[in-house]
C-alpha cells in the first residue's frame, strides 16, 4: 500500500506519495537526497541514523516515513544556519568531536535534543543522553568535550 | 579554537615549545566542517541510479561445491546479471606470495558466510528475490574453528599445497636464550588467550562499481584504505589492463584495519558492474561487514621471562598460535609481527619466538589496530607485572630497568632513533599519583600500568617494488592557491590534514591558501594508503619534500625580481624580502605570479624512500617489524571491580605517548585517546562468537563494544622525543597506545581483588569463575592450616 503524506523535512513541507513499508531513512537518504543521515547498523542498534521528529530523537532505521505524517522532521542538513554551523556543530569540528564523521550526524541530533531540552547538561547527563549512539572513533572523550562546549557558546 | 583547547595546549608545555608556525598547535580537521554538516558523502551515499548488488554466502563452513544453478535467479524480472565463482579464476590477496583467495568461491567453500554468487537487480526485494533462487549444492567437509583442530593429525586440508593447516610456521632466536635463563632469579611461564575481535568500523562496508563498455573502463568508490592495492587486484581479477582502472576513495567511516586489503565486495561489485555494462551499488549488511572479518585473530600465547633479582630481564621465550580464518590475507606478516616487536620496546639480550599461523573455517582474519603485536604484548606486559610483585618490586621499576638507549638496532635488526619511554612512565607515574595511592586503595579499586610501541609504517612495504613509499605532488598557478595531491588515505585519523599543515609550514603560507586532493587514483599520485601508522611519518616527509622545491622556486622568483641571490631572500608569513631590509616586500601573490611567468603552472613533488638500513634483519621475515620510527606509551588504568557481579568499570586512564612530535596535538590526542578505548573494548568485553561457524555476534548488540556510558575520562599527556628522520621530528600517534590497555586492565584488576587473569576479555563470567577459584582455594588453604594446627 501507499498512501500520500504530508509532513515537514527540515521547515520546508512536503507532500509525498510513501509506500506502507519505507523506512524513514530510505525516504529521507533516497527520496530526498539527505544522506547527512547515517546507516551503521541493521536496525536500532547504534544510533547513527537519528534525526529529530517533533524534536525528539528517533532511529529512522526503525521508524516508518509514513508514521511522520503531519510530523516535523530534522536531520543534521537543516542545523547550520546560512552556511554557518550550529553551536554544535562548530563544537564538534573545533574539538575534534568527529573523526571520521560517521557516527557525527547523529550524535549532533541526539546532542541538539539533549540542549533544546536541558541547555547545561554535566557529564553525566550527556552521557546518559547519548548511551545509544555508537563511536568506534574517538573513545567519546572529544563527545563528551564538544557537548560541553556547545552549551558553553549557547550560555555565553 | 575554543579557550578550552588553548588551555590544554598550554598545559603541554612541550608541543608550545616546539610549535612552529602552524605546525604544533591543536588544528580542527580540514575536512571536519563537511563531516559535521552532513556534506561529506560516504561510499553509500554515491548510490543514486545504481543497481542493487547482493551477494550469496556460503551456509556450511566447509565443502566441495557440488553445483550451482542460477537460471531461475537470471530469469526473474528485475534482475539484470548474476556472477558466480566462474565469473573470475583469478585469486587476489594482499600479499604477493599468498594470494588464495577467489572473489567467490570456486572448488570448495572455506567458511560460512563465503561468496558464492551474486546478483545485480533493479531493487533490493528483487535482489533478495533472486539470490533465493540461485541453487547451490555443497558437499560437506569437515570444519575447524580453533588452531588446535586444525593441526590435528587426521584434520582434512582447507588448503591443499598447506600441510598441517597450517600457513606458516616462524621460528626465530636471537641472542642464547638457555644462558639468558641461566642468568635469571626467576623464571615465571605462563598461558594466556585473547579472543578474536573485530574493527567494527561505524561505516558498513560498500562498494559503487561503475563500467564503461565504450572506453572499457571501470570506476570503483570503496570505503578502503589502501585504494593503491584495490586498483591493482581490480585489473588482476578483471584481468584488465590497469590504466583502464580508477579507484577513487570518498570520505570512509572509519577501518581500524579493515580495509588494508583488497576485499571480496569490492571486486564482485566491479565483475557485476562490467557484466551489466553500468552502475552496481553494493552495500553490506552489518552482519555482512562482520562476514568480511579481516579483524585480530584468536591468539594463544605461552610465554616464558627470566628475570633477575632487581629487574633485569635475561630472556624471553615465546609462542603465538593464531587461528587465522579460510584464507591467507595478511597472516604471514600478522605471525611475524607477533615475534618482531617483542624486540624493541625493551633492552632484552635473548629472545627465542616460534609462531604458527593456522588455518580455520571461518571469515579471514587480517590487520587490526595494533597489527600482530597485541595480544603478545599483553601476555608480556600481564607476565611481567607478576614476576614484579614475587620479587617485592615496583611496575615502574621492572620496566625502568629494563629500558632502551637510543640510537640503537635491535637484536632482530630495527632501527630506533628516537626513544621517549623514560618521559612517558614519569608522566603517568606522576599524574596518576601511583606512588600515593598504588596499594593503598580500598578492596575492589585498583591500578594497574603497562607499556607498548608500535611502528611508523613498515620501512618495506607488503607489495615491494622499490619506488619511493609516498609521493606528494603540489601545484602553484595563477589565483595563487596550492593544491596539494596526496593518495594518502583520510580515514578520519587526520591524515589530510597533517599534509596541509606541513605544506602551509614549510610554505609559510595560510592554511585558507591549500586545497589538499586526495585519493583520485586520475589525478593524485599512487600511495600505498592508510596502514601500519605510515602516513605521517612517510606522506609528511614527502609533503615537506614537495612544499621546499615549491618554495625555492618561488624564492628564486622573488629574488630575481628583487635582482638579489636567492640566499638573500627570506620570508615571513606570506611575503619576500631582501634579508637585512624592509623596502621590498613582496605579497606572496606577486611572488606566485613571477614564478609562473618563468614556467607556468608550477608543478613539484616531493618523495619519501627508506633507507636501506631501516629495512630490517637479513633473516626471513626480517622486513617485518622494521620501521623509520617507533611510537612509545605507558599507561595506567584504574579499576573497580564488583566481586559479586565481575562487573569490571574503568574508572579513569592516565597515558603518556611519545609520538616523537605533534604536527597536529588536537588530532594526536584524539588518536591516543581512540586506540586507548579501543584496547579497553578488547580488554573488557569484545569477543567474536561463532556457532558451527556462523557468526552469533554478527551485529553492534552482540559485538559489544563500550558505549558512552562506559567510557571513563582519559588524560592524555603527549611527549615529544622529537625523531630526527620524522616529519618535523613526529612519528606514529594512532595505534601505539592500544596493546597497553588490555593489560594494565588485568594488572589492575589483580591489584582490586588478587586474581590474575590469563584470557581476554575480561567478561564478568569469566571474572566470577577466577574469583570463585580463587575463594575455594582460599578456603581450602585455610582448612588445610586447621588441620595442620
Ligand atoms: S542505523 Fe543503527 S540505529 Fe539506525
Ligand atoms: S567519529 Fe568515527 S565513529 Fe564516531
Amino acid at each position: 500500500m501507499k498512501r500520500v503524506v504530508s509532513l515537514t523535512v527540515n521547515g520546508r513541507e512536503v507532500e509525498d506519495i510513501i509506500p506502507d513499508n519505507l523506512l524513514l531513512i530510505d525516504y529521507l537518504r533516497e527520496r530526498r537526497g539527505l544522506t547527512g543521515t547515517k546507516q551503521g547498523c541493521d536496525g536500532g542498534e547504534c544510533g547513527a541514523c537519528t534525526v529529530l521528529v517533533n524534536g525528539r530523537p528517533r532511529l529512522s532505521c526503525v521508524t516508518l516515513a509514513a508514521s511522520c505524517a503531519g510530523a516535523e522532521v530534522e536531520t543534521v542538513e537543516a542545523q547550520a544556519h546560512g552556511g554557518r554551523l550550529s553551536a554544535l556543530q562548530r563544537a564538534f569540528h573545533e574539538n575534534l568531536g568527529a573523526q571520521c564523521g560517521f557516527c557525527t550526524p547523529g550524535m549532533i541530533m541526539t546532542a541538539e535534543a539533549l540542549l533544546r531540552d536541558e541547555p547545561d547538561p554535566d557529564e553525566d547527563r550527556i552521557r546518559e543522553a547519548l548511551g545509544g549512539n555508537l563511536c568506534r572513533c574517538t573513545g567519546y572523550v572529544k563527545i563528551i568535550r564538544s557537548v560541553r562546549a556547545a552549551a558553553e557558546e549557547l550560555k555565553a | 579554537m575554543n579557550v578550552q583547547d588553548k588551555d590544554r595546549a598550554r598545559d603541554r608545555s612541550g608541543a608550545w615549545e616546539n610549535a612552529g608556525r602552524t605546525v604544533g598547535k591543536p588544528m580542527p580537521l580540514v575536512d571536519g566542517v563537511e563531516k559535521v554538516s552532513g556534506r561529506a558523502r560516504y561510499t553509500a551515499d554515491l548510490a543514486e541510479d545504481a543497481l542493487t548488488g547482493r551477494i550469496l554466502r556460503s551456509p556450511v563452513s566447509h565443502g566441495r561445491i557440488v553445483r550451482i544453478d542460477t537460471s531461475a535467479a537470471e530469469a526473474l524480472k528485475g534482475v539484470v546479471a548474476v556472477v558466480t565463482g566462474a565469473d573470475c579464476a583469478m585469486t587476489y590477496g594482499v600479499i604477493p606470495i599468498a594470494m588464495n583467495e577467489y572473489p567467490m568461491a570456486r572448488d570448495k567453500v572455506r567458511y560460512r558466510g563465503e561468496p558464492i554468487a551474486a546478483v545485480a537487480a533493479l531493487d533490493a526485494e528483487t535482489a533478495a528475490r533472486a539470490l533465493d533462487l540461485i541453487e547451490v549444492e555443497i558437499e560437506e567437509l569437515p570444519a575447524y574453528y580453533i588452531a588446535a583442530d586444525s593441526r590435528a593429525p587426521d584434520a582434512v586440508l582447507l588448503h591443499d599445497n598447506k600441510a598441517g593447516n597450517i600457513e606458516r610456521e616462524v621460528h626465530h632466536t636471537f641472542g642464547d636464550v638457555a644462558e639468558g635463563f641461566r642468568e635469571a632469579d626467576l623464571v615465571a611461564e605462563d598461558s594466556f588467550d585473547c579472543a578474536e575481535i573485530n574493527h567494527a568500523m561505524m561505516e558498513p562496508h560498500a562498494a559503487l562499481a561503475e563500467y564503461d563498455p565504450e572506453w572499457e573502463r571501470l570506476t570503483l568508490h570503496s570505503v578502503t584504505q589502501v585504494p593503491f592495492y584495490v586498483h591493482l587486484m581490480l585489473a588482476r581479477c578483471l584481468e584488465m589492463d590497469s590504466s583502464r582502472v580508477r579507484v577513487v576513495k570518498p570520505y570512509v567511516g572509519g577501518g581500524f584495519g579493515a580495509r588494508t586489503e583488497t576485499l571480496n565486495f569490492e571486486i564482485i561489485a566491479a565483475l557485476l558492474a562490467r557484466k551489466v555494462g553500468g552502475k552496481v551499488m553494493m552495500k553490506l549488511s552489518r552482519e555482512e561487514s562482520f562476514l568480511t572479518h579481516r579483524g585480530r585473530p584468536n591468539t594463544q600465547v605461552k610465554l616464558k621471562i627470566g628475570m633477575t633479582r632487581d629487574g633485569r630481564i635475561t630472556a624471553t621465550e615465546c609462542e603465538a598460535v593464531m587461528s587465522g580464518g579460510a584464507y591467507a590475507g595478511y597472516g604471514i606478516v600478522t605471525i611475524l609481527y607477533a615475534g618482531a616487536l617483542l624486540h624493541g620496546l625493551y633492552d632484552i639480550p635473548n629472545i627465542k619466538y616460534d609462531g604458527y599461523r593456522v588455518y580455520t573455517n571461518s571469515p579471514p582474519c587480517g590487520a587490526m589496530r595494533g597489527h600482530g603485536t597485541v595480544d603478545v604484548r599483553h601476555a608480556f606486559e600481564s607476565l611481567l607485572d607478576r614476576m614484579a610483585r614475587q620479587l617485592g618490586l615496583d611496575p615502574f621499576a621492572v620496566r625502568r630497568a629494563n629500558l632502551l638507549e637510543a640510537p640503537l638496532f635491535t637484536a632482530n635488526g630495527l632501527m630506533v632513533n628516537s626513544y621517549g619511554l623514560p618521559e612517558c612512565l614519569d608522566k603517568v607515574e606522576k599524574a596518576s599519583g601511583w606512588a600515593e595511592r598504588k596499594g593503598k586503595l580500598p578492596k575492589g579499586r585498583g591500578l594497574g600500568m603497562a607499556c607498548s610501541h608500535y611502528v611508523s609504517g613498515a620501512a618495506k612495504p607488503v607489495h615491494w617494488t622499490g619506488e619511493p613509499h609516498a609521493v606528494v605532488a603540489m601545484k602553484l598557478d595563477f589565483d595563487g592557491s596550492v593544491t596539494v595531491l596526496t593518495g594518502a588515505s583520510d580515514i578520519g585519523q587526520g591524515s589530510t590534514t597533517i599534509v596541509a599543515l606541513a605544506a602551509a609550514e614549510v610554505l609559510g603560507i595560510e592554511m585558507g591558501r591549500i586545497r589538499v586532493v586526495t585519493n583520485d587514483s586520475v589525478i593524485t599520485p599512487k600511495d600505498n594508503g592508510s596502514y601500519s601508522s605510515r602516513v605521517t611519518f612517510m606522506v609528511g616527509n614527502a609533503a615537506i619534500e614537495a612544499a621546499k622545491a615549491m618554495r625555492a622556486k618561488l624564492v628564486a622568483a622573488a629574488a630575481k625580481k628583487l635582482e638579489v641571490a636567492p640566499e638573500e631572500i627570506e620570508c615571513e608569513g606570506e611575503t619576500f624580502f631582501v634579508a637585512g631590509s624592509s623596502q621590498s616586500v613582496l605579497p606572496f601573490h606577486d611572488v606566485a605570479i613571477a614564478a609562473l611567468a618563468e614556467e607556468g603552472t608550477i608543478n613539484v613533488k616531493g618523495t619519501f624512500s627508506t633507507p636501506i638500513e631501516a629495512q630490517g634483519g637479513k633473516h626471513r621475515g626480517g622486513a617485518v617489524g622494521s620501521t623509520m620510527g617507533f611510537s612509545y606509551g605507558a599507561q595506567v588504568v584504574e579499576v573497580s571491580v564488583d566481586e559479586d557481579t565481575g562487573q569490571i568499570a574503568v574508572e579513569k586512564v592516565w597515558v603518556a605517548l611519545d609520538c616523537g612530535y605533534a604536527i597536529n596535538p588536537l588530532a594526536v590526542e584524539g588518536q591516543i585517546e581512540g586506540s586507548v578505548w579501543m584496547g579497553m573494548g578488547q580488554g573488557l568485553s569484545e569477543e567474536t562468537h561463532y556457532i558451527k561457524g556462523l557468526p552469533a555476534h554478527g551485529n553492534l548488540t552482540d559485538y559489544r563494544f563500550p558505549t558512552i556510558a562506559e567510557s571513563p575520562p582519559i588524560d592524555v599527556q603527549i611527549v615529544e622525543s622529537i625523531d630526527p628522520l620524522g616529519p618535523f621530528g613526529a612519528k606514529e600517534a594512532g595505534e601505539g597506545a592500544l596493546s597497553g590497555f588490555p593489560p594494565a586492565l588485568v594488572n589492575a584488576v589483580a591489584d582490586a581483588v588478587g586474581v590474575d587473569m590469563n584470557a581476554l576479555p575480561l567478561t564478568p563470567d569469566r571474572l566470577i569463575e577466577a574469583l570463585t577459584k580463587l575463594r575455594r582455594a582460599n578456603k581450602n588453604r585455610r582448612a588445610e592450616t586447621r588441620e595442620a594446627v
